[in-house]
């Protein structure tokens, strides 16, 4: 492809004409795979070429980039590698005209160009290339164009944001921020080069560790920093509150001597500037307030006493000049506030419910004198803030402490919500009300606030709220979800009982609202059925969840008939089936939880597992989550009796494990295969073949997400305990691959830094395979086959012992395996064991394990290895 | 970015499916365990029976087939006749009684009020369930709704599944209170800790409907007993909390002892008047005698024991004494303690200074145990008072 051609194709690329934009998409796809060195140097060359069109240089320059890094781990690892393994005289041919392109005199292609450099410099400083990246950019601060600054502070800002503190050197550091700190003086005579200083500097707060210790260098950037906030320029004074939110969390212990200084700036903004910089401002309270939290959580768990936490209780001091602060931004609502909406009032409400979070009792005397003069005020917005103000601060204090004041203001909560004339209060009130229910009420709280004398009044009060506007009454559902959440444990007759019936035909006539798609109001009503039916208790609402059934039943069959044009009402219709499945889910699993309900449910399971057979059949390529969970509960419910449904699901289930795409459905899937497993045990084996080669797939695939590979080894465990010594014919392909994903997961690696728990996650799964498998051939003359596969087994154990960074539930499921092999294997493994390191110290240190899971299994996997060694 | 917090923190999909994960996690567990617990109870076959019924059994009946010495509990469900009263009279784990208090009470034992009543094994199988005391013999034959405890009850009958359990029976409301489990369902649970076990019944005892009101296929009731973690706040509940039945003290278990046949220092009583009508022995008429009399077994050599294992030896008696009275080795026979009482030396029994009544009552199947006779004496002299627990 020629130079001049590269330029048009790019530009087809973006045409408004879809078939040139197809053709050029194809023409580039096939230039990267025919040559990537030379694909990959044209794009530089384009981005770096002045005389080019400046929207061929930018999408050169995205490409380039999107070809160096990707969003998915895994993804990224590769690409990384890929770029490693190209020739360096073509590398630094693409980063010369990268470092060239910082001096155009384009905007966008310097712009491009330094995200561009952050991303290889992300993949190549960790590994020492390119050292000579940060004395370049440093080296453009002396050259008088101002643009070229500009981009070269920018450029030094994503490298910050992409690069490990670690693959820069001290030395270094220190010349980026000097450059940063000097970019953003007030000196500077160009504005645009002050704001790439003062974004770069937010990037790079996380490497000013060394500098931050030094009391110096510490006042110089703090002075800088605090003089950015009063810049005339509006967006440097949101970066230079950006990095006091960031110095913040980063450097907490480093504070003391500024905060006052900070609470006099940033009550200012908060008071006086624009809202993108008072937002930031409040942003730094919050970010204060949680550090503490933190600190003295860990301390706490750490010492169990806080008298000594590295905490100055910054919070604690400012309060009395902080909450009416963050009080005035609750009287600054917007007129019409979209649902969620992120202003003013909102941070203002959101930092008042962390304080109160932090200083627990203390905030309730500066906050009630505002809530009780404002409460009763004619103008709405007072009224809204009172209560805004009340319901913030409703966790954290002690229930004693607040017990009395909600009993006072229950009533008038409830009257405000069925009589004030402005839907923002009620709306509010309604909310307050959900987080009296959910922090005041239930069986752990001495004194309940909903008492028999009230719960009659609270409940028609909310059935009554539920005909109110959609955003209202969708807090009325939540306030109803918690009110029905604290009686879960309450023992056998929750107080609800009366009142089952009716509260759950509320629900329903909201979800049937015209208006019900506004404020998530139908899925809130759903949801809180669910919560109801799953907090019911007693035989009584038993039967009245029984005929719940058959009305979500008729609901589902319902959407089957609607006529479906748009696609608007498709995705209508499949987000409603979607609720009343994960509501079947929810009414299956509660019946199925006890013998007697369990029993009566049956009578349905056809009729129901008809129903989900048709969601399924609605979609075309994909499967639905929320049917698919249920039909695992029901699996479980029914039992064996599952297995005359397996010829019309099976399809289904094989779809849902073929889904990479979203892999949660994958990941369900997999699930149900172990409840229909556990469910119908044998009968399971005429689809074993498909659903093992299945799930053999999805290990071997790199698009499925890896958090899906746990559960499917778990899984080959259940289907060998279902069908026992049939599991045979599996044995040579799935025995290499939990040997090889064993290997893998001793191995250290770019996945396990980035999540350690995987690497429990994994090991569990590949030893719940084992036990599985082991104890399915418990007994049976092909034992035998398992013989060859013990050695590595148990070395798998010992390894594990030795690296002695497992949780809890591999403890257990790996000294379980340890008995399972000598249960299984008998005399045959005996030696085998007495040599294994787990046999001695592992399985002794978990007989005296505290954890009586661990101790059990312990105990089994003793008498099972004394069995093996003395026969 | 921060969200706001006025929105629901809920998300309930995310909820259903972290519910199902546990639910399935839960079952994939109970899986496994079943399959391990049925191998388990061959296990056991293999291991523990050959030296199990021996010693007194064999004195009433010398003709025991070799056979019949060989089986499990699965088998011992289904036994018969003076076979089945053998077996059970020595399956039950009897408690110590509490003569100092164990280290780490609070966090590693468990208490509760223990029903006044007859102490016994309840056994469901094909399809009757029958009740059987302390040594051995039948207390009542009955329809239950325990698993296979009826002919005619909805759980599918077959002859895996089986139950054993440890019961008192309370005159008063006519009630079974299950105090331990043994056999649920075909599984043995001898293995497993009593964390477990209490766990297990308290969560499948309900499940059947065995704590229903007695009908045609449930003659009697039965109910767990409540146990408590035995911290300060345990403890008062066992004590004086109130309970369905009439108390006779404390029973006290570790969290971690297995079900272990016999006396067990893991398994201990403990009384006192207000918790008990029954702190300070009786005679046959039910009057507290003025001294203390304790049962002690005659062995092979003269000596006097205690029914543990090793015999704690009070005494022995004179060659002639035992000719004179035709005593023969292992009869029970009964001694009141004198005005000298029993004398200590580092925790161990020094002397006893012991006349002899005459032979035990023949509805006795066991000499006393050392920690009775102990408690019992410190009860007319210095009390182990709940204060001291």
């Amino acid at each position: 492809v020629m130079a001049m051609e590269v330029t048009q194709v790019l530009l087809n690329a973006q045409s408004v004409d879809s078939t040139a934009r197809k053709n050029a998409e194809d023409t580039l796809k096939q230039f990267q795979e025919r040559n990537l060195s030379s694909f990959l140097l044209s794009l530089s060359a384009e981005l770096a070429s002045e005389e080019k069109p400046v929207n061929s240089r930018k999408l050169a320059g995205l490409i380039l980039k999107n070809s160096l890094s990707a969003n998915g781990p895994y993804l990224k690892f590769e690409l990384a590698k890929r770029w490693l393994s190209l020739d360096v005289a073509l590398k630094s041919q693409i980063k010369a005209c990268l470092l060239q392109t910082l001096s155009s005199t384009v905007y966008d292609a310097r712009s491009t160009a330094s995200q561009v450099i952050a991303k290889v410099a992300g993949i190549e400083l960790p590994h020492k290339h390119w050292p000579e990246l940060i004395g370049s950019l440093l080296s453009n601060f002396h050259q008088v164009p101002p643009h070229v600054k500009q981009a070269s502070l920018e450029a030094l800002g994503y490298i910050c944001e992409e690069v490990p503190p670690e693959a820069i050197d001290q030395d270094q550091v220190n010349k980026i921020l000097t450059a940063v700190v000097q970019g953003m003086n007030a000196n500077e005579p160009n504005v645009q080069v002050r704001i790439a200083a003062s974004q770069a500097l937010y990037d790079a707060i996380g490497f000013a560790k060394a500098n931050f210790s030094n009391d110096m260098e510490r006042d110089y950037i703090m002075r800088v920093v605090c003089e950015a906030t009063l810049s005339s320029e509006v967006k440097i004074r949101q970066s230079a509150f950006e990095c006091l939110v960031s110095i913040g969390s980063t450097y907490y212990d480093k504070l003391a001597p500024y905060i006052k200084d900070i609470f006099t700036i940033t009550s200012k903004a908060v008071r006086e500037d624009e809202e993108p910089v008072a937002l930031q401002a409040i942003e730094f309270w919050s970010t204060i307030c949680e550090e503490e939290m933190d600190i003295l959580e860990e301390y706490a768990s750490d010492f169990g006493a806080d008298s000594n936490a590295p905490c100055f209780y910054f919070i604690k001091q400012a309060l009395p000049a902080l909450v009416p602060l963050l009080l005035e931004t609750l009287l600054k609502q917007e007129d019409d506030q979209e649902e969620g909406a992120w202003n003013l009032a909102m941070a203002g409400g959101t930092c008042l419910g962390l304080v109160a979070q932090n200083v627990g009792d203390d905030i309730v005397p500066p906050v009630m004198p505002f809530i009780e003069e404002n409460i009763t005020k004619a103008d709405w917005r007072q009224r809204e803030a009172a209560t805004f103000a009340f319901g913030s601060i409703l966790e954290g204090p002690s229930p004693e402490k607040l017990a009395p004041i909600v009993n006072v203001a229950l009533n008038f909560m409830l009257s405000a919500l069925t009589k004030d004339p402005s839907s923002h209060v009620k709306d509010t009130t309604a909310w307050t009300l959900g987080r009296i229910f959910e922090f005041l009420h239930g069986s752990s709280v001495d004194n309940p606030i909903v008492t028999a004398a009230n719960c009659q009044q609270i409940i028609a009060v909310l059935l009554n709220g539920m005909k109110d506007a959609p955003n209202v009454a969708e807090k009325v559902c939540g306030a109803l979800y918690f009110l029905a959440q604290g009686y879960e444990d309450v023992g056998s007759t929750s107080p609800l009982t009366p009142y089952f019936q009716e509260i759950v035909q509320a629900l329903l006539h909201a979800s049937h609202r015209e208006d019900a798609d506004e404020s998530r109001l139908r899925t809130a009503a759903y949801e809180t059925i669910n919560e109801v039916v799953r907090c019911s208790t007693d035989e009584e609402t038993a039967r009245l969840v029984l005929e719940l059934v058959q009305i979500i039943m008729a609901e589902l069959h319902k959407t089957f008939e609607a006529q479906i044009v748009s696609s608007n009402e498709r995705e209508k219709q499949t987000e409603l089936q979607g609720l009343l499945c994960g509501c079947l889910q929810v009414i299956i699993q509660k019946l199925g939880s006890s013998e007697h309900t369990k029993y009566s449910l049956a009578q349905y399971a056809d009729q129901i597992m008809n129903l989900f057979l048709r969601v399924f059949a609605c979609r075309d390529a994909t499967v639905h989550e929320e049917a698919m969970l249920a039909i695992g509960a029901l699996a479980y419910a029914t039992g064996p009796n599952f297995a005359k449904y397996m010829p019309d699901f099976y399809k289904y289930l094989e779809m849902g494990l073929q889904n990479y795409e979203e892999y949660q459905v994958c990941a369900i899937t997999v699930g149900v295969v172990g409840d229909i497993s556990r469910a119908i045990e044998d009968k399971i084996q005429p689809y074993c073949d498909g659903i093992m080669s299945q799930l053999l797939k999805d290990l071997s695939s790199n698009e499925l997400h890896r958090s899906v590979k746990p559960p499917i080894f778990s899984c080959f465990g259940d289907i060998a305990l279902a069908i026992g010594e049939n599991f045979d014919k599996y044995l040579s392909y799935a025995m290499p691959m939990l040997q090889s994903a064993a290997e893998l997961s001793a191995r250290p690696s770019v996945f396990h830094e980035e999540m350690p728990e995987y690497k429990n996650l994994l090991r569990n799964g590949i030893l719940e395979a084992y036990s599985g498998i082991f104890q399915g051939f418990k007994n049976s003359p092909k034992t035998q086959l398992l013989i060859p596969y013990a050695p590595h087994i148990l070395q798998f154990l010992d390894s594990i012992y030795m690296e002695k960074d497992m949780d809890g539930v591999v403890i257990k499921t790996a000294i379980g395996v340890l008995g399972d092999v000598a249960d299984t294997l008998g005399s045959n493994a005996g030696s085998l064991i007495q040599q294994s390191l787990s046999s001695k110290e592992f399985l002794n240190e978990c007989l005296s394990s505290e954890d009586h899971l661990i101790k059990e299994s312990a105990e089994w996997a003793r008498l099972a290895i004394t069995r093996a060694i003395s026969v | 970015l921060r969200r706001s917090f006025k929105r629901l923190p809920i998300s309930d999909q995310q909820r259903r499916r972290q519910l199902s994960l546990e639910r399935q996690a839960e079952n994939r567990g109970e899986a496994q365990r079943l399959a391990r617990c049925l191998a388990h109870t061959i296990l056991s076959l293999q291991d523990v029976s050959p030296s199990q019924p021996q010693s007194e059994i064999e004195l009433e009946s010398q003709a025991e087939e070799p056979a019949a010495q060989c089986f499990d509990v699965r088998q011992a469900a289904r036994l018969r006749g003076p076979e089945a009263r053998r077996w059970f009279a020595k399956q039950l784990m009897l408690p110590e009684w509490m003569i100092d208090v164990p280290d780490k009470l609070a966090t590693d034992w468990y208490v509760c009020a223990r029903p006044a009543g007859k102490r016994c094994f309840v056994v469901s199988s094909n399809g009757i369930t029958v009740s059987r005391l302390r040594n051995g013999s039948l207390l009542h034959r009955f329809p239950s709704a325990l698993p296979n405890g009826a002919r005619t009850n909805n759980h599918m009958g077959t002859g895996q599944s089986y139950c054993i359990l440890d019961c008192i029976f309370h005159e008063p409301d006519q009630t079974y209170y299950v105090i331990d489990m043994v056999c649920w369902g075909g599984m043995s649970f001898y293995e497993c800790t009593a964390e477990f076990r209490f766990f297990w019944l308290n969560s499948k005892l309900v499940e059947t409907g065995a704590c229903n009101e007695p009908s045609n296929f449930h003659k009697y009731r039965f109910r767990a007993v409540v146990v408590y973690d035995c911290d300060q706040d345990g403890l008062n509940a066992a004590y004086s909390g109130s309970a369905p039945y009439v108390k006779d003290g404390l029973l006290f278990c570790n969290k971690h002892s297995h079900y272990q046949p016999g006396n067990t220092p893991l398994l201990l009583v403990w009384k006192d008047a207000n918790c008990s009508q029954y702190v300070i022995d009786t005679d046959g008429k039910g009057l507290v005698p003025d001294q203390q009399q304790v049962v002690l077994e005659l062995l092979d050599d003269g000596s006097l024991g205690t029914s543990d294992d090793p015999p704690v030896i009070f005494g022995v008696l004179e060659n002639s004494f035992v000719e004179k009275n035709k005593l023969k080795g292992g009869t029970l026979l009964r001694f009141c303690v004198k005005e000298g009482g029993l004398g200590f030396r580092d925790g161990e029994l020094e002397r006893a200074e012991l006349e002899y009544v005459g032979k035990a009552n023949a509805s006795k199947a066991f000499a006393d145990s050392y920690s009775k006779v102990v408690f019992q004496y410190m009860a007319r002299c210095s009390p182990l008072r709940i204060e001291h627990i």
